[in-house]
């Protein structure tokens, strides 16, 4: 991962009365402050006269951290305590805060949003301190080198004042071509431990003020019917029933006959007319398979003849290999569909303006895609459109598609009416697990090949699942001589040395929507990749730790290295080999976003009694921890969520209609699941690398590991409460 | 209809009928927020206020059937000495990651020290069971509540 921002420069703008500085980054690479420019000016950094510093967040806040840690960055290079550092969201603006891993496309995912930040939001607050501290030598009429901030105070000898009163005449100067970046010995909010989140008051309080917490004013209440099978179309729809509902107003087809929006005053009103309204579908385009059979054809996929060769693996070669091996380990694997279910059901609202322009309050996780997407529907010019972007309760890469498909469908919702009242729309929970967008189903086989020694002579893999980039506006970025890297992603690019490795993949046929899910395609190569390293270890009669270990011996390879440390650490700080009677430990590793995580899963009970999760030990390298407890809560939510899918979760269709409903039939993990977590932070000086996913992937196949072991239950097939293990 | 609601202290006259559920009218009648639609079945536990100091789901409570009851949401518990010693350990701890369902989970965590001032992880884990975060911040909301005790015996 490679960003460059050296050369991006740094715009700052006077506002008309002078007396707030803004510096934002402009797109051509020169340098250029005209005062002409300075209205259209979209700052990283904002200080007003009276000193309020703000910092504008282009990345949403989904619980991951950025409203913390991109203040962080600007407050530490100003000089500045977190307590004198605010947040606001930044508007839609793919040029100005565009994703810089993503291109001209502003959006929160892969776990980049401290990644491409970092020098970005550094750079900004280091421009401010230096035009801050010029203003004050020009007015003190001392050099520069001697004026420091501290905690917002502009200081030199004896004279000391805030740095509100350099606002105006600061922002009279030109920036900096290259201000000058804090080194790691002096950061004092950086890697501090004592840093806390910014939003934890408003979301104890019930302050905090998500997209559905939105009331405008004369408001409707949009719900869509939709087919029970996916790609049924609306002929007809009888609303008579729904007429007897107080607070009902209208109902309409959707342009796309995807379904019918019903309207109404309140939520409680759209919920019940929704149910009583009567629609007729044309299902004769729909889905109509059942999950079996979409398991089969996955299955069946993995006996063939691999669509790539995605090393350009020898394939003969190694499958001799393994063939005259002293020992032969072979599985095969599925992982079913799966739910993102984030705790806020998904909704938006919009509301067209006086002036023409539409407007949409959203917790959106990619501005770009809905920017994009209405210019389109309303045929309008971008800045035409704004896009509110408000706390979103969660989503696991839910809240970002690449057709952004609730968002679109708020505005059809909004395009059929009159447009005199905003719209909002709401999915209920049911909304959410049965319409929605599944981490897609993925099946894998695997033979490894050992020799007398307990070497890895050969490795032969093979995966088939549906492709989650193809087909979307991501497909060039992510696809490359056909191969979807999110398919493989995790083994093709494993820092593992293992010798004769060959890597197969076969797209499966569209089966449902799918979309990717908290760490994509790592969630299903981690426990395949992790489980058959134990599996592999035990067929050499070696310490799983150790039998890793000497796959990861090279000391020139940075990459070997860091999964190593972590690997040590994790094992270290379990304790492992030394667990109490009636207890094991499974252990799993695997790099991810950049970021290398070891977890150690302890476990007691048995398969058939249940299993209790005693204790996952974590450690983690993911570069320089900005704010190290919101790294530590990523850890401790990344292995929440990737267990708590594994333990019990699946979705399945019968006649291509989703099984499950809400939670009751999607259990989340519950609070008595796992009993403690207890992480661990390589300290480092490389870059910050992603910490929001990479949690999740070791999570599982250390579970699987732990109850192999306890149990010897080996599961391949997920989830694991329906395929031979109780959990207590 | 017009019915009455005693909330946070005060009375107020509302338009539903009878079978709505008290989120809505909390959420869209009285436009307060805190309380909050995670799934409707009482299932995830985003809705709990307290109806004369005991934790409910308003998702799945009927107006009409709170109506001689106090209720009390997220927005005033803080009033009370155990719900400001819960919203000061969460602030401390970093509990809240999204913080969607942390509403709920402050509302059930004040019902459990109020009728048991010094739980254990194990009664904590049973009492909150019915209150899910999807970002599992868990083992913070089982350190929240025991430092919220501790706040309170200090």
């Amino acid at each position: 991962m490679t960003i460059n921002t050296s050369r991006r420069g740094f715009l700052k703008g006077a506002a008309a009365a002078g007396a707030v500085l803004l510096i934002g980054a402009r797109t051509d690479g020169a340098l250029a402050a005209a005062s002409s420019e300075t209205a259209q000016l979209n700052p990283f950094v904002k200080i007003d006269a009276d000193g309020t510093v703000t910092a504008i967040v282009k990345h949403f806040e989904k619980g991951q951290g950025p409203a913390t840690g991109l203040p962080t960055l600007i407050a530490e290079e100003i000089g500045l305590r977190m307590d004198q550092i605010e947040y606001e969201f930044a508007p839609s603006n793919p040029e100005v805060y565009n994703n810089l891993l993503f291109g001209p496309f502003q959006g929160t995912g892969g776990s980049t949003a401290m990644a491409n930040s970092w020098l970005q939001y550094r750079q900004a607050g280091a421009a401010a301190r230096e035009m801050l501290i010029a203003a004050a030598a020009a007015d003190w009429g001392v050099d520069a080198s001697g004026i420091t901030i501290e905690e917002g105070i502009i200081k030199a000898g004896d004279k000391s004042a805030p740095i509100g009163d350099f606002v105006a005449s600061a922002a009279q100067l030109e920036p900096p071509v290259e201000p000058r970046l804090k080194a790691p010995a002096e950061f004092k909010l950086i890697g501090n431990e004592a840093v806390r989140r910014k939003d934890s008051a408003i979301k104890g309080n019930g302050q905090a003020m998500y997209a559905m917490d939105v009331h405008l004013p004369n408001q409707m209440v949009a719900m869509i019917k939709r087919p029970e099978s996916r790609g049924g179309l609306v002929t007809g729809f009888d609303d008579s029933a729904s007429k007897d509902v107080k607070g009902y107003i209208s109902a309409a087809v959707l342009p796309n006959q995807a379904g019918v929006a019903v309207y109404a005053e309140n939520t409680w009103a759209a919920i019940q007319a929704r149910d009583a309204l009567e629609v007729e579908w044309d299902l004769s385009a729909a889905e109509t398979r059942d999950s079996d059979q979409i398991e089969a054809e996955i299955m069946s996929a993995l006996d063939a003849e691999p669509t790539y060769n995605v090393n350009k693996a020898d394939v003969a070669s190694v499958a001799a290999a393994i063939d005259g091996a002293d020992t032969v380990v072979e599985k095969t694997f599925y992982f079913p569909l799966l739910a993102h279910a984030p705790m806020e059901p998904l909704n938006c609202t919009i509301e067209q303006t006086a002036d023409g322009n539409i407007v949409l309050h959203d917790g959106s996780q990619m501005p770009t895609g809905p920017h994009m997407a209405y210019q389109q529907i309303f045929g309008l010019p971008p800045e035409k459109i704004q896009i509110n972007t408000m706390l979103a309760g969660g989503s696991f890469g839910r809240r970002a598609t690449p057709d952004a498909d609730y968002q679109v469908e708020a505005a059809l919702a909004f395009v059929v009416t009159d447009r005199s009242r905003p719209v909002k729309l709401v999915w209920t929970r049911e909304d959410d697990i049965r319409s929605g967008y599944y981490r897609p189903a993925f099946g894998h086989k695997v033979r490894i090949g050992i020799d007398e020694g307990g070497n890895i002579v050969g490795w032969q893999h093979q995966v088939a699942g549906q492709s989650i980039m193809k087909g979307t506006a991501f497909e060039s970025f992510a696809v490359h001589d056909g191969v979807d890297h999110s398919s493989i992603e995790g083994i093709a690019d494993s820092p593992y040395q293992i010798p004769g490795m060959a890597l197969g993949l076969t797209d499966t046929p569209k089966a449902t929507s799918v979309l990717w899910w908290r760490s994509v395609g790592h969630t299903h190569t981690a426990y395949v990749m992790e489980t058959m390293m134990d599996l592999a270890a035990n067929a050499a009669g070696r310490d799983p730790v150790e039998f890793r270990l000497s796959h990861l011996t090279d000391s020139g390879d940075a990459d070997q290295q860091r999964k190593a440390g972590v690997l040590k650490l994790a094992a270290e700080k379990a304790d492992w080999g030394n667990v109490p009677e009636g207890r094991s430990q499974g252990i799993a590793v695997h790099k991810s976003f950049g970021s290398y995580v070891a977890e150690v899963v302890e476990v007691s009970g048995d398969a058939e009694e249940g299993i209790r999760i005693e204790k996952v030990t974590c450690a983690v390298d993911c570069g320089i921890a900005v704010n190290p407890d919101v790294v530590r809560a990523q850890m401790e939510g990344g292995i929440g969520y990737g267990i708590g899918h594994v333990m019990r979760d699946q979705i399945t269709l019968t006649g291509g209609s989703v099984d499950q409903f809400n939670f009751p039939d999607y259990e989340p993990l519950r609070i008595g699941d796992i009993a403690a977590i207890d992480v661990h932070i390589i300290p480092s000086a490389e870059a910050p690398t992603g910490v929001g996913e990479p949690g999740t992937p070791p999570s599982a196949p250390a579970l699987a590991n732990a109850i192999a072991k306890l149990s010897g239950v080996q599961v391949t097939n997920l989830p694991m409460a329906e395929n031979g293990v109780s959990f207590a | 209809m017009a019915l009455t609601l005693k909330l946070n202290g005060e009375t107020h006259t509302v338009d539903a009928e009878p079978g709505t559920p008290l989120l809505w009218v909390i959420r869209d009648e009285l436009k307060l927020t805190g309380t909050k639609f995670g799934c409707g079945v009482a299932s995830c536990g985003a809705c709990t206020v307290h109806m004369d100091g005991e934790p409910i789901r308003s998702c799945q409570t009927y107006i009409e059937d709170v109506e001689d009851a106090e209720i009390t949401t997220i927005e005033a518990v803080g009033e009370d000495k155990i719900g400001a010693a819960v919203q000061q350990a969460w602030v401390e701890l970093d509990v809240v990651q999204c913080g969607y369902c942390q509403s709920g989970q402050v509302m059930s965590a004040v019902g459990l020290l109020s009728e048991n001032p010094k739980p254990s992880a194990e009664e904590i884990d049973e009492y909150m069971s019915g209150n899910a975060c999807r970002c599992a911040t868990y083992q913070r909301i089982r350190a929240g509540i025991q430092r919220a005790s501790d706040i309170l015996e200090a």
